[in-house]
């Protein structure tokens, strides 16, 4: 083949301006791609407020309800384990909830509720999202958890531990508590996870 | 018959490429049982494919039909029970035939020699595999198929910055894991990685075919040529290592059927007894643990009590194996030629693979916890001391070497400090200070590290 009026200059502008607006297209393209993988219209749509009735919880009674696809424990937690919480406060990673996200402003506090009486928690470990284990203080054995183990969660999967507010032990895995959801009482019995619209003051 | 391969041949390179690859193509004349699982692994593949295919056709990938659909296959299904236990078995032993041919690589020193592009080939299929390996698991839609990729999914939410729950949100589809997540992975493992698989495996055997095998004696054949111009160390592949890879195939042809057909569920190795009950986003089972060929991983991922760090060693864990041709840069190839030190090196690291399996599959103690930590830093420390083996060294480094080492070790376990394991993390303390005293002190006084010569021909033994 001759290479006679062969032009270098203008192969390498077609090629060059293929490339750069090829390029800009597949860019372009990518993007239903990537977008078509988030979550659809219809799963954001989903996850309506769930309404639970506390009034027949035995003291210390965890009962799971399920809150967008995850786990939500509501305990009813008695006036000695509430007494047991702030002894724990030394040895805890984040005692006093520091870490803003893992709770709503009205739970930022010792018994990390809006009434102490119960606990709401997603029932989710912050380390790689299995659902702990409630363990009583009676059941320390099963699990090895030690024989001054006050009661609290017990994550089987990697071995994370929190106590009966949720809040996480030093050294284990999960960095952070557990997340207390948005909830609100509508009336004295009844819990509403999922909103907080309107409510501010603790019902306690 | 030679006038249809005359007339495929005059549109098709059908000879000369079979020539290339089989009847012409010289492999050293010394492959012993270790250079069994190459092929082995293929074939393997070929079962998966098939198998998965079938499966397919009555499978249902949706959150409400995926569990009974696997039941309907087991029960209703003609044969479906065989196909299933096919390539549930089958994914089990892909893996055992890849580690034992990565154990032969590292044995022999494979991925020297011009042979870096194959290992690394190699670990992309590898890396392939294990996300093949863990979508599939998804599909059954048992206990241990959902916990499993919820803690597998949530690795990705430890990068910090909002950007890793973005990313574990993006990769579910939902907030949980969800149907959305099993008809992505359905596709994934049916259509995506499969073919990505393939290509790769085609890849490893062409650069495999430009270098040529390594051997156990680590000569290189094609540097000893016979007047006809081939290696005087080589056989043809085919009709030589056809034939014993024929046999091969067949023994691992009576243990794949032993287990198809009378333990598939290999005592809850194969299949978990968990995952025999559907899927409940409410309830995770007491110990979750994925299937055995990831436990390794796993355990090192466990054994540190931090989210972040223990995700990036995980991480680490496998991204040090793509760099193994760089680490190990020693000029002899193969073990039967280093010396002793470096065989014990292997062995030790081959006790640490099984011992962090083993450790993976039970419950974080502990004790066992504690296990996993000095093991996970067993793990790496192999790869320091290869690096350190990789040339004749002074005293000095050796000596630098154990002092470094010591070093981070004693901050680690400072930064770890848990005033209820004292005694424990001391007592623990001696497994990587006995293994870097014999490893890295002991070729300073002794000569156990010592390489022998490298004959010029490969040897019978």
């Amino acid at each position: 083949m001759s290479m006679g009026g062969v032009s270098g200059g203008r192969r390498r502008f077609l090629t060059a301006t293929a490339s750069v607006v090829g390029g800009a297209g597949l860019g372009f393209t990518a993007v239903p791609f990537i977008s078509a993988w988030q979550p659809s219209e219809r799963t954001r749509a989903i996850g309506a407020p769930v309404q639970i009735n506390v009034s027949k919880l035995e003291p210390g009674q965890l009962v799971t309800v399920l809150w967008r696809g995850k786990p939500v424990w509501v305990v009813r937690r008695t006036p000695e384990t509430l007494d047991a919480l702030s002894g724990l406060d030394p040895v805890l990673r984040d005692p006093d909830s520091q870490v803003v996200e893992q709770q709503p402003e009205y739970a930022r506090n010792r018994h990390r509720s809006l009434n102490p009486e119960y606990l709401v928690l997603v029932g989710i470990c912050t380390h790689l999202g299995c659902s702990p284990q409630y363990v009583v203080a009676a059941g320390a054995d099963r699990y090895d958890l030690g024989a001054d183990w006050p009661g609290g969660f017990f994550c089987p999967c990697h071995g994370s531990k929190f106590d009966l507010a949720g809040r996480v032990y030093p050294g284990v895995p999960a960095p952070t508590n557990l997340e207390v959801p948005p909830h609100r009482y509508l009336d004295g019995d009844r819990i509403e996870i999922g909103v907080d619209h309107g409510v501010k003051e603790s019902l306690s | 018959m030679n006038r249809l391969l005359g007339w495929i041949d005059a549109r098709f390179p059908l000879v000369s490429l079979w020539e290339e690859h089989a009847s012409r193509y010289y492999a050293p004349k010394n492959f012993n049982f270790w250079y069994y699982f190459g092929s082995i692994a293929l074939v393997v593949l070929v079962i998966q494919i098939v198998s998965g295919i079938w499966l397919t056709m009555n499978y249902k990938p949706s959150a409400t039909e995926a569990f009974a659909s696997v039941e309907s296959i087991m029960r209703d299904v003609e044969w479906g029970w065989l196909i299933r236990y096919m390539h549930s078995t089958g994914s089990s032993f892909f893996f055992i035939a890849v580690y034992l041919h990565m154990f032969r690589a590292i044995i022999y020193g494979s991925y020297k020699g011009n042979r870096e592009l194959i290992w690394l080939l190699g670990m992309f299929i590898y890396v392939i595999l294990m996300a093949e390996a863990f979508m599939g698991y998804l599909l059954p839609w048992g206990q241990m198929s959902y916990w499993g990729a919820q803690v597998i999914i949530s690795l990705f939410g430890a990068i910090p910055f909002g950007i890793g729950e973005a990313l574990a949100l993006w990769i579910r589809g939902d907030y949980v894991v969800s149907d959305a997540t099993l008809n992505r992975f359905f596709a994934l493992h049916v259509v995506a990685l499969p073919l990505a698989l393939l290509a790769v495996v085609v890849l490893h055997l062409l650069a495999l075919h430009e270098v040529g095998s390594n051997n156990p004696d680590g000569v290189e054949i094609k540097r000893n040529k016979g007047p006809d111009g081939n290696p005087r160390d080589g056989i043809p592949f085919h009709p030589y290592y056809t034939v014993k890879d024929l046999m091969g195939v067949t023994v691992f042809l009576f243990l794949f059927a032993i287990v198809v057909f009378f333990v598939p569920e290999f005592g809850g190795w194969f299949l978990e007894k968990d995952n025999f009950v559907p899927a409940d986003p409410l309830r995770t089972p007491e110990h979750i643990v994925p299937l055995w060929y990831f436990t390794p991983f796993y355990a090192i991922l466990r054994a540190i009590p931090d989210k972040l760090t223990g995700v990036l060693a995980m991480g680490a864990s496998i991204v040090v194996l793509f760099f193994l041709p760089w680490i190990d840069r020693h000029p002899v190839k193969s073990i039967r030629y280093r010396g002793p030190l470096f065989a014990a090196l292997i062995a030790m690291f081959v006790l640490t693979f099984l011992v962090l399996g083993v450790l993976g599959t039970q419950p974080p103690t502990r004790v066992l916890g504690e296990l996993g930590l000095r093991f996970g830093e067993l793990y790496f420390s192999f790869f320091i001391v290869l690096w350190l083996y990789s040339r004749e060294r002074r005293a000095a480094a050796h000596v630098n070497t154990f002092i470094v080492m010591a070093v981070l070790i004693a901050a680690a376990d400072v930064i770890r400090f848990d005033p209820g394991k004292v005694e424990l993390m001391l007592w623990s303390a001696l497994i990587p200070i006995v293994y870097y005293a014999v490893f890295v002190l002991a070729p300073i006084v002794t000569s156990l590290n010592e390489p022998r010569p490298v004959p010029e021909r490969v040897v019978y033994r």
